[in-house]
Order: C-alpha cells, then structure tokens, then sequence
C-alpha cells in the first residue's frame, strides 16, 4: 500500500469511508512526519496531534454507526497561524500574540472541522502575513524542503504561506489553509511545487483571520492537486454574516463540476506580463502552458492590461495604509503583548508595546501606511492609489470580454534562498509582480505547478479567472495538471 | 516628497511606536527609496476615475437592532495582559 502521507486530500478521505484504512491511523501517520521534520523545516509555530488524533477518532466512530461522512472527512490539515483556534495559540508569527489563545474559532477553520478535517497544528508564517519569503516570522525560518540540485543552501518556501507550503510539499500535511493578500498562497504554492487558490474576494469568511488589508485579505486552500483545491475549497468558502463583506451567493460543488476540456474556452495572455530581462525558464514554462491549454481545447488569445506596471505601487500604498489601521488594535490593554516601562503612562505604554512586539517589517509598513494616510499626503498617496486601482480592476472587466481565463507565471523565479533578498525592501516586494493585480481586483486566481526550473526547482502557473468564477480556474489548472505530468517531490534530506 | 529624521520620527510618533535614534536614521533611507518608487503612481491619468470603495459589488446588509451577543466578559478579559476587578487595566492617566 502507497505510504499513507503520500495521499492527498479526495483519496485520504475515500480511504477512510471504504474502510481501507482507518482516520486514525492517518492522523498517526502525519503526526509522525510532523514531528520528524519539525527542528529541520520550522514548518509549525506548535504542533496539536492530540487534535489530529480525537478529529480522527470521532470521524472512525461516524464511519462505524453508519453516520454520513463530511466533505474532509479524516483529512488532517495544518492550519495557518493566521486563523484564530479557539484553546490553540493563535500568533500571527508576531512576538505581539504571542501566548494569545482565542476564546472563539474562526469561521472557515470551525467549517473545516465541521466538515470531518482534524488539526495537525498551527503553521508557521511571515509575520501578520507581511513578507514572501517566509522571514519575518518572529518564530523563525520555515525551509523549504526543496534544494537545488548539488546544493544544500537553505531555500525560501514563499510567503506569507511558508510553513503550509513547505508542510505540503514535505508531506507533513495533505493540505493546509492559507491566506492571500498580494500572492500569500499562490507564490508559496509555486516555489514548491504545489497547487493553492485564492478564491473571488468574499468567498471565505474573513471572521477570525488576523487582519492585514481588509479589503484584499482572502482565505484558501493549498493542496497538492487541483481536486484537494476544490474539495477543501468547497469545505470553506459559503456566505457568513459575521464578515460584512461576505458574498452572499450559493457555493457551487466545484469538485463536481471539474472539467480538463476546454473546448470553446478562451485564455487570455496579458502583453504587459512578458517583462523585458524574463527569466528564461520561466517564459519556457508559461509557453508550455500555452500549448498544453491549447491542446485541452482553448483558444489562445493575445490580452492587454495597460496599467499592469502600476498594481506592485498601488498595493505597497493600499496594503500597508491598510494594516496601520488594523494593526492599531495591538495596544498592550485588551490582548498580547504588554511592555508597561518604569513609571510609564498610557501613551508610553502603547508605543513601548508595539515597539516590543512587532518586527521590522511590520513597523515598516504601520509606518508607510500612517505616512500615506496622514494629513496633506492623503490625496496624493492613498486617494491617487485607489483611482489606479479602479483602472487595474477595469484592466481585467474590459480582458475579460475577450476571453474566460487569463494566465500568466505565478512568480518571476523558482525559489530563491534564505538572505538573498531580505536586505532589500523593494527587491521582496517585487517578487509579487504576477500575483498582486489579481489581488487589487479581487478575483480568483490560482498556481498550478509547471514543471522544473534548470535548477531543478519547481515553477508555477497561474490562472485568474472572472469575479465567482473559481469553477474556471479549477478546470484550466486541472488541464495543465493533467499534462504538465508533475510528481517531483523534494528529496528527503531532514 | 522624501522624509527626514524629523518626519519619520513624527509619523512613528503616530502610529504609537517608539523607535530608537539609530533606527530613525535606518528608516529614512528605507522609506525613502519605498515612497520614490511608490511615486510612479503620479503619473497615472487619473481624470474622471472614481476611487476604488469596494472591490466585488455588494451592499452592507442590516439587520434588526437587537442584541445578539453578551454576557461573556470573563471570555473577554481572558487574554488581557492585565485585567483588574473585571475590567482592562491600564496604568493611571491624569491629564
């Protein structure tokens, strides 16, 4: 029998009703990898196999009096240390939260355990989600578990996703939840050979997510088939009242509606994407998925997004003005951290606090976000930044009448190693080229793996799709997976 | 527009975080070459466009003005750095 780790989300959880292996005995097999991999990988902030195991235990007793089983039933995932657990240490990765143990659960994690998934842990990730790279992380490092070949240098596993990415691909977890803001899912997702999709905004229930940018904050599934996506994904998303921007429309069964043909489809590719000075195995790989779209049947058209130079400094203005105002909650009183100085007042107390507790990154962007907000630079920052936006979302409404699809490379390299760009601000941001204008307009897009870089490293494709059209994105994804012929695994160094 | 020591110093002021001299004279350059580069933006022709609000078309709903939660202060003040008597403490404000 295939080594129950190697199994993903559909198959764990038809296994499990089939009674050819029991939910038990998957909840002991991925705690086992959990532990052997947590000092090398740093995936989890804290690892909750007793979780796992009573999640496990209660679906075999389902199973046993003949119970209907849920959607993800048996299926132990990690959950990012961005979803509030309600008894389970939830930190945003920040030294702020840390020791923060909510007294509620968030709606998209109590959906999953509704619907039969059991915790593994909590995931490591950049701190508040602010970074790519996954080293923010007031806890440390996630590794990817990928190397380049002949080299043992430490890799990013993407970010802010990191530990789910590296969790996933290192087999840990047959899927986790993560969250997308400008590429949080999808460029984790790429870097290591993996599938994820960041659905429509206002699919999944922002209640109970740490904030970051409310208005681009949206949660998703991360898996290793485009399946695993869309049945985790349907396990997630649905309307909930508690999060005001909440859609309020029916969750279609995307994993029923799966399709690899696309006949009468078109795709779309964006002339702005070819950038000069492309990586060339990038440009292969999206040239590749050209041709595999082609033969699942689409028509390639040629599309234009005019204002595609503009997304990247148009969410380095919107994200972090964003964040200033969410993370003005962390004031040492109600929650968290609290650095009280000698003889301190109140105001001292706040700003001793949020100095303690939030890393550079973070403080960087409050910063930038309370410049760009603050009296006499409002019109010229966020104001003018906001309009671009509407010229961004508008790019995508006017493409969107020539074809059904668009894709596109999900990042401008394979994975590059731990150090190499955290020096530099500006060289991380721009790493979020191909993913952050999907994220400004609000649509589903989703990374596929592609195949191998010269370095033998994974690379991803991704496809954004119109506003509630996740069923699209599913179905081209599925076409590539079912051609690209995908099934590198990293070596098992740890 | 470019920051001094002075503006970032004020705006850190604003944002309640206390930072160190060195780290103000880290900050500036950093800042400087984010706001530079978000600056581009400037020359977006931007005439008639109106300012993004919300992202996927929907309304605010409303509902009836009833209470429908409460009751749970010990939950509420259970991850309070400080609590006191059941309620926030903080330290003494005279102003």
């Amino acid at each position: 029998m295939t080594e129950l780790t190697q199994l993903g989300v559909a198959d764990i959880r038809e296994g499990v009703a089939a009674g050819t292996f029991t939910a038990l005995e998957v909840a002991e097999a991925f705690n086992g990898a959990v532990a052997a991999a947590q000092d090398a990988l740093n995936a989890f902030i804290v690892t909750t196999p007793e979780l796992a195991l009573d999640a496990a235990r209660k679906v075999d007793a389902a199973r046993a009096s003949g119970e209907q089983l849920g959607a993800m039933a048996g299926v132990p995932i990690g959950m990012k240390d961005l979803f509030a657990t309600k008894g389970v240490q939830t930190t945003a990765a920040s030294h702020i939260l840390e020791g923060f143990v909510p007294e509620y659960e968030s709606t998209v994690s109590q959906k999953l355990w509704d619907a039969g998934a059991g915790m593994l842990g909590k995931l490591n990730l950049d701190q508040f989600a602010m970074g790519s790279s996954n080293e923010t992380s007031y806890f440390g490092n996630v590794i990817s578990p990928w190397r380049r070949e002949g080299d043992t240098a430490a890799l990013a596993p993407g970010g802010s996703s990191g530990g789910s990415s590296a969790a996933i691909a290192a087999r840990l977890c047959p899927a986790a939840t993560g969250t997308d803001t400008g590429g949080s899912i999808r460029q984790p997702a790429a870097f290591t050979g993996i599938s994820g999709i960041k659905p429509t905004y206002g699919r999944c229930s922002r209640w109970g997510i740490v904030a970051f940018a409310s208005s681009l904050d949206q949660a998703g599934p991360m898996a290793r088939s485009v399946r695993d996506c869309a049945v985790m994904l349907g396990a997630m998303a649905g309307f909930d009242p508690k999060d005001s921007t909440s859609l309020d429309m029916p969750v279609p069964d995307w994993e029923a509606g799966l399709s690899a043909n696309l006949a009468g489809k078109k795709v779309g590719i964006p002339r702005e994407y070819r950038m000069d000075g492309m990586d060339p195995d990038v440009a292969k790989s999206w040239d590749d998925g050209i041709a595999w779209l082609k033969d699942a049947g689409a028509q390639i058209v040629e599309i234009s997004l005019p204002h595609t130079q503009y997304a990247l400094p148009t969410y380095y203005i919107i994200a972090p003005a964003e964040a200033s105002s969410n993370l003005a909650r962390y004031d040492g009183v109600r929650y968290g951290l609290r650095d009280l100085p000698d003889g301190a007042g109140l105001q001292d107390m706040y700003a001793a606090t949020r100095a303690a507790g939030f890393g550079p990154e973070v403080k960087r962007r409050i910063l930038i976000g309370t410049y760009v907000l603050s009296a006499g630079f409002y019109d010229a920052y966020y104001t003018q930044a906001q309009k671009v936006r509407t010229l961004i979302a508008r790019d995508f409404e006017l493409a969107f009448h020539h074809c059904d699809v668009i894709l596109a490379p999900t990042a401008p390299t394979a994975a590059f190693a731990l150090g190499e760009k955290s020096d530099d601000p500006l060289a991380m941001y721009l790493n979020d080229v191909f993913s952050v204008p999907a994220s400004l307009a609000g649509l589903p897009a989703m990374s596929v793996p592609a195949g191998l870089s010269s370095g033998g490293l994974p690379l991803g494709l991704q496809i954004i799709g119109k506003p509630f059209d996740e069923q699209g994105v599913l179905n081209a994804g599925l076409a590539i997976e079912q051609r690209s012929g995908f099934t590198a695994q990293p070596a098992k160094w740890w | 527009m470019s920051v001094d020591i002075a503006t970032v110093a004020r705006i850190a002021a604003l944002a309640r975080i206390k930072v160190t001299e060195p780290e103000l004279e880290a900050m500036v350059p950093e800042l400087n070459g984010i706001l530079a580069w978000v600056e581009q933006l400037g020359e977006v022709d931007v005439a008639g466009v109106e300012p993004m609000t919300a992202v996927i078309p929907n309304t605010l709903r409303l509902r009836d003005d009833v209470v429908t939660d409460g009751g749970i202060r010990d939950a509420v003040l259970a991850n309070a750095p400080a609590p006191e008597h059941g309620f926030f403490g903080v330290p003494k404000v005279i102003e």
